[in-house]
């Protein structure tokens, strides 16, 4: 088993850049497109799966020889869902403009496809170290990601950081950045990116 | 008229994977062919109907008189799920060369955000019945009109020289940003809210 006998430390750094949830793997693309308009946005929401992708593995770690199998993803969801209105409750009770913010996208973290995708991919075979650290750098990779895309388009779209101008009054904000266009063209540019580094990486492999 | 103004609304003008992102998984996965990008539009428009009108039913006869709204999302998902393969059962025995075209599109669409979104969507915004059907029904229009645009694109480009490191999800994704900038051109013929 070529999964064991890798470092724990391993199971916690893939997911920062090699495995990439996003940028790699191609999961949760939904969200990370829809709420990253504003740095702010991105890291609730960021800190938000975090969270749900953390306790899900946890719990889902310790329970899953008592789940039949052929019940595993209604069983998986069920636990996905209650960590999700965990912390849809509480953005709503402590950070109501947050909230109001992300909107549906908070409860659609439920068919987020990372959350199930690592379940599936990774606790279901794992102990539950790995799948924890699996878990807590998957989530990691996620906020990368979504801070990356909240940080360009901010800038550009509003030419401030947390809100903050950063730029004189020449700077004209490129509007279009912080529409649904601009969301596209900047994670097509950011996957487009990574694909090049591993290609340029590969080749000097060979 | 406003169950219409919500059709086109949804359709065309608030798309759902254009400006809202939801159901970008089958959008990358299932876009590279027309046949199949047909057949996924055909079975989530199916679904979104029939989700539509059933969670606004649960929503508006069960959950708010109970004051259970706090559970929308768990019962939504729920619903869904069995909806899903209650849809599967019923067509593989009334239809098997339909099951065939559809059958293996069917679970994909439970965990397909737009589904939830949907749902969620409809409850957010207090639509009635007849308003949330319409609603589910123009949002599963728009789904298979974008899928089959991006569809036909995607058939042209697999000739085209594409710079390497954009090959695959990049440019797909640049086409949908430039569609969504196309979209926006319709934003100003209704407005909703």
């Amino acid at each position: 088993m070529a999964q064991n006998s890798r470092k724990p430390g391993y199971e916690l750094v893939k997911g920062f850049f090699k495995e990439n949830p996003v940028l790699v793997q191609l999961l949760g693309i939904c969200s990370v497109l829809a709420v990253s308009n504003t740095v702010v946005n991105s890291i609730s929401m960021g800190v938000s799966v975090l969270f749900v992708l953390f306790f899900s593995s946890l719990v889902i770690g310790l329970i899953k020889d008592l789940i039949p199998n052929e019940v595993r993803i209604p069983a998986y969801i069920v636990v996905i869902a209650t960590f999700v209105t965990v912390a849809d409750l509480f953005l709503k009770a402590k950070f109501p403009d947050i909230s109001k913010a992300l909107g549906a996208y908070i409860p659609l973290i439920v068919v987020n496809c990372i959350i199930l995708a690592r379940q599936e991919a990774f606790t279901k075979k794992n102990k539950l170290l790995p799948s924890i650290l699996d878990a807590i750098g998957m989530g990691t990779g996620y906020i990368i990601t979504i801070l990356l895309m909240g940080i360009i388009r901010e800038i550009l779209g509003f030419g401030s950081i947390f809100g903050v101008k950063i730029f004189g009054s020449w700077f004209k904000p490129i509007l279009v950045m912080i529409l649904p266009p601009g969301a596209f063209l900047t994670l097509a540019m950011l996957i487009g990116f990574m694909n090049f580094i591993t290609r340029k990486s590969e080749e000097k492999k060979l | 008229m406003r169950p219409l103004i919500i059709f086109v609304a949804a359709a065309i003008t608030n798309n759902f994977i254009l400006t809202y992102f939801l159901g970008l998984c089958p959008f990358l996965g299932v876009s590279a062919r027309v046949s199949s990008a047909i057949g996924m539009g055909f079975a989530a428009t199916f679904v979104m109907t029939m989700t539509a009108i059933i969670t606004n039913l649960v929503d508006h006869l069960i959950l708010r008189p109970l004051h259970l709204e706090f559970l929308q999302m768990i019962v939504f998902i729920f619903v869904i799920a069995v909806l899903v393969q209650f849809v599967e059962m019923v067509i593989k025995k009334t239809s098997p060369s339909l099951y065939k075209a559809l059958g293996i599109f069917l679970p994909l669409i439970t965990t397909n955000c737009i589904v939830l979104g949907l749902a969620l969507l409809g409850a957010m915004r207090n639509y009635n019945l007849i308003e949330n059907t319409f609603f589910g029904f123009g949002a599963g229009v728009g789904f298979t009109i974008a899928l089959l645009l991006i569809s036909g694109i995607r058939e042209e480009l697999e000739v085209r020289d594409v710079p390497k490191a954009l090959k695959g999800a990049p440019i797909t994704l640049i086409i949908a940003g430039l569609m969504a900038f196309a979209f926006m051109g319709f934003s100003g013929i209704i407005s909703l809210q």
